[in-house]
């Protein structure tokens, strides 16, 4: 989080009204990797590169390339929920 | 000077908005002030306004849609009385919360039931704690006027609240009265345009409008509209006195009406005020020393000032159009005594529930209250605080 | 205010006395008055018994309640004797205006020992006649404007013909019905006491 990220210390008079943020794509800054209890483990010998677990992923932590093809979990925002794991057709994914 | 018409409260109210040109109106007829909209939608029909007119389906959906309209970068304006301000309800509190400058013509009528399409304010006094700033109009010139005030207070940077001006449903809105209407263009440029700071269509700047508020935040943002609340008064201040710079009339949070030394006072909203002053001219002929504080500005509440003009006087009667149902007063009473008691200022004061559901009041009426009045300044004896004006009696 | 000058209107759904109460505000306002005119709604349907009300004055008119002490009372519809009690509170100064066909026998045996003037107009041979239809409200607003004395007959009629240009802006053909109504009507009203 930047400096000037508002947070539980910041006075009433330094917040924007209405709870207003002026600025897009922030949720990124918010790390919910600190909410996992169990880890995804990525086995890319199983994949097919189907796609279907990049959707699910509540926390947009499934990165992929410009072919759509998928890398290793962003663990800074995976929370563990084991949505993907659940949704893999290929056992590619296993809660660890 | 102005221009000399004769019309009534709702033609009065739908001019303004005509005057004033919003980007969006998005209303639902509700009796009294369906003409209100109805009168707009021909304006937009004649083409006369290039408004956005939004039909929607229901007083939530009027709501809402000047809520979108109005975090979009858009002046919003609608319509309502009694059930359709209750069915407003969530959407009150969201748009004041959120911090848009929506203008409400409020034509007071009593919230059912049983069912009662007439004059009250019960509606009003609904959403006294909603965080709209609330201007109450004795006649249909006061509604217009408000009207043409309400957008350069609600939208100014210190306020950003939304406001809702008050007329008596019936009494001012179907009664044909003389107005000085005010030439369009004069009009325009008083009003001015709406250049908000964030909105939602500005590209340049993506938002996000109503987010999770949690523990950690909402306490904050309640302080923050509490804060424009009290810069509402410095700014209702300044703008009335820009209206009357420009238009020439005169106005404040309350008018006094006879109170350089008024020693009974009565204390009341709306058409009654104009009904009590009636009342206290007759008196005055025979040498009683009545007098009236009209409250204009209820929301935010003129406390200080309005302790400070009372504090001469030997008794004091607060009149409530509505009756809070809580065993010891109405809310015009509450908060006027509760002000006095902060300045330290105590005269005997009694509280009068009348008018409820259209209940006819007359000078007559009034007239009765003012000889309590001298009663109780005799006696100093208040008797029973709670008292009915108007009511059927055992 | 001395000048104040109060009108009651009784009349039944559907037959003008509210339209007739806004046109006489309308009037008065051209010649300069301050006005109120205003109903007093209950429940809207064709036959109800209806009151409207007038205030007129030549200075602001602050108080807004209904009217108990009317200067003038005018009864759209003769039946309604029966129904309302049409003379209350009216002054014995002022007047009553009734639209019937009855004589000062009847119209005073159904009116509480009213003992100020009576005026009767037959409003429905008036506008059969130059309406072709019964509109019994334009007759009943000329002449309560000639018992009142609100404004000079002159005044009233070149008033009126503006406010029916722009009324019927759109049935023209009925301008000089209307305006014969009014003429005939200032001129039969007819005091029977």
């Amino acid at each position: 989080m930047t400096e000037d990220t508002i947070n539980k210390n910041t006075p009433w008079q330094k917040l924007p009204i209405g709870g207003n943020i002026y600025t897009s794509g922030n949720a990124e800054e918010f790390k919910t990797g600190d909410w996992r209890s169990t880890t995804p483990v990525y086995i890319p010998e199983k994949c097919k590169q189907c796609g279907l677990c990049l959707p699910v992923c509540p926390e947009n932590a499934i990165p992929c390339d410009a072919n759509g093809n998928r890398g290793e979990f962003n663990l800074d925002t995976c929370k563990g929920c084991g949505v993907c794991a659940k949704v893999c057709p290929f056992q590619a994914i296993e809660m660890k | 000077m102005g221009i000399r018409e004769r019309l009534s409260g709702n033609e009065a109210a739908a001019y303004a908005m005509k005057q004033i040109n919003p980007d969006v109106v998005a209303a639902f007829p509700i009796t009294p002030s369906t003409e209100i909209p109805q009168y707009f939608s021909m304006y937009v029909d004649n083409g006369e306004v290039d408004t956005e007119f939004v039909p929607v389906e229901s007083e939530h959906s009027a709501m809402s849609a000047c809520i979108g309209a109005e975090a979009a970068g858009a002046r919003a304006m609608t319509a309502t009385s009694a059930n359709g301000l209750s069915l407003m309800w969530e959407m009150i509190y969201i748009a004041s919360s959120l911090r848009l400058p929506i203008v409400l013509s409020l034509v007071n009528r009593a919230v059912s039931g049983p069912l009662n399409i007439h004059n009250d304010h019960s509606d009003a006094m609904g959403v006294r704690d909603a965080g709209w700033i609330m201007l109450f109009s004795e006649n249909n010139q006061e509604a217009y006027d408000n009207i043409l005030m309400a957008h350069r207070i609600a939208e100014h940077k210190d306020v950003q609240l939304p406001l809702m001006v008050c007329q008596d449903g019936f009494i001012t809105s179907h009664s044909i009265e003389n107005i000085e209407l005010e030439d369009t263009d004069k009009v325009k440029a008083f009003v001015g345009t709406y250049k908000p700071e964030h909105y939602l269509l500005n590209a340049d700047e993506p938002m996000a409008v109503g987010p999770l508020d949690l523990q950690a935040f909402l306490f904050e943002h309640k302080k923050q509209q509490a804060e424009a609340m009290r810069n509402a008064k410095r700014v209702v201040k300044e703008v009335s006195e820009d209206f009357e710079r420009t238009f020439g009339r005169h106005y404040e949070f309350f008018e006094r009406y006879y109170m350089d030394d008024a020693e009974l006072v009565v204390v009341a909203m709306n058409s009654t005020a104009g009904t009590a002053k009636a009342a206290i001219n007759e008196l005055r002929s025979q040498g009683i020393r009545a007098g009236l504080i009209k409250v204009r500005m209820f929301r935010p509440f003129p406390a200080e000032e309005i302790a400070e003009a009372l504090k001469n006087a030997s008794a004091i009667a607060v009149l409530d159009k509505s009756d809070s149902l809580n065993g010891c007063g109405g809310a015009l009473y509450e908060d006027v005594v509760s002000a006095m008691f902060t300045s330290n200022i105590h005269v005997p004061t009694v509280n009068y529930v009348y008018g409820i559901g259209g209940r006819d009041t007359t000078t007559d009426h009034i007239k009765t209250v003012f000889t309590d009045l001298r009663m109780i300044a005799d006696t100093k004896d208040i008797g029973n605080p709670y008292r009915y004006l108007g009511l059927r009696e055992e | 205010m001395s000048n104040l000058i109060e009108i009651r209107w009784h009349g039944r759904g559907g037959q003008g006395a509210k339209t007739a109460s806004l046109l006489l505000a309308d009037a008065a306002f051209n010649t300069g008055k301050y006005i109120q005119g205003f109903p007093e709604y209950g429940p809207e349907r064709m036959g109800a018994p209806i009151t409207a009300y007038n205030r007129i004055s030549d200075e602001p008119i602050t108080i807004h309640s209904n009217i108990y002490d009317p200067d003038y009372v005018v009864v759209v519809d003769d039946t309604l004797l029966d129904a309302v009690d049409v003379t209350a509170g009216l002054k014995e100064s002022g007047a009553i205006i009734i639209n019937t066909t009855q004589d000062a026998e009847f119209l005073k045996s159904k009116l509480n020992g009213y003992n100020g003037a009576i005026y009767k107009i037959d409003a429905r041979k008036i506008s059969v006649e130059t309406l072709g239809k019964y509109f019994p409200n334009t007759p009943m607003l000329a002449a309560v404007v000639k018992v009142s004395q609100i404004m000079s007959d002159e005044a009233f009629l070149e008033d009126m013909i503006g406010s029916f240009k722009h009324k019927f802006a759109k049935k023209p053909e009925v301008i000089d019905g209307n305006m014969a109504a009014l003429r005939m009507a200032l001129e039969q009203v007819e005091k029977v006491n």
